[in-house]
């Protein structure tokens, strides 16, 4: 097992080189923070030290080397609109993002899984069929639409929820987090809820999918034919043969459910790194681009990890190459 | 000796979207205490159908249409589905054809043993039914069962899994094992060793044996009584020194001249003329005519009804008197 992270680690560090190459480089080509950053009367004294202060006067491949050797040392850049280091930016929002996927993850799990199981063992029910219907339209309808809907309905029009911004944070065992007070919980409730809908879908029809299979194997039967209790087939023999499909997805999804955060915390006004990077882009604030997305590359490599340990776990039949 | 099982005019059809399957057509028969019964047939006979019927697995779109299924007297299709839960497995066991697919893969032999154990005594102990788990795999042939109870079921060889199961059905005790092709999927000499394990432990416990299969050499080997199935229904049954020495159904000839060891060598291989018929568009009359070498007029319009040799021999033809000549 050990041997098995080493290595993965070892190639994600050639991962990270190339990723930081095509962002780095990619980055660079676009628009010129120059002209965003300085008043546009500045004369043309004034451009040019700030080109030089930035250190964008440096050839390309020299800005890169530049960059590449304070990544080792642990150092991101700093970041041309808040004078901050880019990194520290970054892990001040992550734990708001984190909570909002988090939680929103577990709402798409304790919805989906049971509606999903459901919808497979009765296929042909109204239900289930409404069920499915309506992951449909959690896949296609747009999530920014569906957020200022729900800002509309419950925070407009019914005024039960906040509508923006991240609640009171309240501390439990050391872990500080919104999700901890009261408050909080009804700020992050709608945001999270945004979040999960197209999570919710997925879910669902790969649990629906997962138990359509294995509901019609002859362990199935086998199990039944031993007089074990239908509740006990469905949550034991069923449900643990499912998980392994759904244990990938989630961790896939939960990288992207980070990545791409942008979109719903943009709407909620959520402070957390997707609105940070949208904010970025939009003001060409480069070191705080290019670490942005060292540190979600870092994410999914991480989340593969853990997926491919979690296998392991599920599924005694998956043993990880060069442990026992 | 006393009936375990009695079966009187059992129907199970299947309505599917193509049409309607009489899987299992008005078949009867019965099993003694400790009698091992064979039911032989080829495939899609609707031998598994019987075995599924009798534990109460029937799939949809499948459903017992008609006739009665009594065991140890108690009419088991009125029973309520917590009754056929409380009988499967205790009373009531069944071992499946492949043994690669029926243990759950992601589940510990120990889980899905004492599962079988704790679902019809809630109050035995962990310990206890560790204990009688561990006893009975040992019983089975499996050698260090203590460690092996610890073990997944990849972690088996086919004929290993297969002993799994069968100590699996065995661990209550029941009162009647329905093997459907129990031994098909492994190798010869391990299929020898099942077979005699299992007349072993029926002898010792006075379990009844159903024992499924289209292997007429198996089934003649342990089976004291023999019912040969086609297109759904028994066309012939009786113990086993009539059926395979004197069969009566022309069907039941066949098949024991398609054993290739009746052959002389080098004689091509006896085979019985023609398919078998689909379960969709059966033949009117008897389903065997079109394919029979005694056809007579009556068989292309009529289906036969059974008819009693004596106590334990009934045959379903209209022409098998002139066979036996």
């Amino acid at each position: 097992m050990t041997a098995f992270i080493l290595r993965r680690s070892s190639q994600s560090i050639i991962v990270l080189f190339i990723m930081s190459l095509l962002v780095f480089s990619g980055v660079n080509l676009v628009g010129d923070p120059v002209e965003m950053l300085i008043n546009p009367e500045a004369d043309q004294a004034e451009v040019e030290r700030v080109i030089k202060e930035l250190g964008l006067d440096k050839p390309i491949t020299e800005q890169y080397w530049y960059f590449l050797m304070n990544a080792f040392k642990g150092d991101l850049g700093t970041s041309f609109i808040f004078g901050e280091p880019a990194l520290k930016l970054i892990v001040q929002r992550m734990p708001a993002t984190i909570e909002l996927a988090l939680f929103s993850l577990f709402i798409s799990l304790i919805f989906a899984i049971p509606l999903g199981i459901y919808a497979g063992l009765k296929p042909e029910s109204k239900i289930s069929k409404t069920i499915m219907a309506g992951s449909i339209l959690g896949f296609s309808m747009p999530t920014f639409w569906v957020g200022i809907l729900f800002i509309m309905f419950f925070a407009v029009y019914l005024g039960w929820l906040p509508s923006t911004g991240r609640g009171e944070i309240g501390s439990f065992l050391g872990v500080k987090s919104s999700l901890f007070t009261l408050d909080g919980l009804s700020h992050i409730f709608l945001p999270a809820l945004n979040l999960a809908l197209f999570k919710l879908s997925s879910v669902i029809r790969l649990t629906r999918a997962g138990t359509r299979e294995i509901i019609h194997q002859d362990y199935i039967k086998f199990a039944r034919a031993k007089g074990v209790a239908e509740s006990r087939v469905i949550n034991v023999h069923l449900l643990k043969n499912i998980l392994i499909p759904i244990v990938t997805i989630i961790g896939l999804e939960f990288g992207s459910l980070i990545a791409f955060s942008t979109v719903t915390e943009t709407v909620f006004a959520w402070p957390g790194m997707g609105k940070l990077i949208i904010d970025s882009i939009y003001n060409l604030d480069r070191p705080v681009i290019v670490a942005y997305l060292m540190i979600i590359v870092i994410f999914f490599v991480f989340l593969n990890l853990l997926v491919d340990i979690l296998y392991t776990l599920l599924d005694p039949r998956v043993r990880i190459q060069g442990s026992n | 000796m006393e009936t375990i099982l009695e079966i009187k005019n059992l129907k199970t059809h299947f309505f599917t979207k193509a049409g309607l399957i009489k899987a299992v057509d008005d078949i009867s028969f019965k099993i003694k205490k400790g009698e091992i019964v064979g039911l032989v047939g080829e495939s899609g006979s609707g031998k598994s159908i019987t075995g599924f019927s009798i534990i109460g697995l029937i799939d949809a779109p499948g459903r017992i249409v008609s006739g009665s299924i009594n065991f140890k007297n108690e009419p088991l299709l009125n029973a309520s589905s917590n009754r056929m839960q409380s009988l499967r497995g205790n009373r009531l066991a069944m071992i499946f054809q492949d043994p690669m697919m029926t243990l759950n893969p992601v589940l510990r032999i120990d889980t899905q043993m004492i599962e079988t154990i704790k679902a019809h005594d809630k109050n035995i102990s962990n310990q206890e039914a560790f204990r009688r788990c561990r006893d009975t795999l040992g019983l089975v042939g499996i050698s260090s069962p203590e460690e092996r109870m610890k073990a997944y079921p990849h972690q088996f060889s086919g004929g290993m899994r297969q002993r799994v199961c069968i100590a699996i059905a065995m661990l209550n005790k029941p009162d009647l094992i329905i093997a459907d092709e129990p031994t098909t999927a492994l190798d010869v000499t391990i299929q020898g060793q099942v077979i005699y394990e299992m007349q072993e432990l029926c002898k010792k416990t006075g379990t009844a044996l159903l024992w499924i299969t289209h292997d007429l050499a198996v089934v003649a080997g342990i089976a004291s009584k023999i019912c040969v199935m086609y297109a759904g229904r028994i066309v012939e049954q009786g113990s086993v020194d009539d059926i395979i020495n004197k069969p009566m159904h022309p069907y039941t000839i066949g098949l024991i001249k398609s054993v290739p060891s009746q052959n002389k060598r080098g004689e091509p291989l006896h085979q019985i003329e023609g398919m078998v018929p689909s379960m969709l568009e059966l033949p009117i009359g008897c389903a065997f005519h079109d394919r029979c070498t005694e056809t007579i007029e009556n068989c292309k319009i009529e289906k036969p009804i059974e008819t009693n040799q004596s106590d334990s021999r009934v045959i379903r033809c209209f022409n098998f008197k002139d066979i036996r000549k």
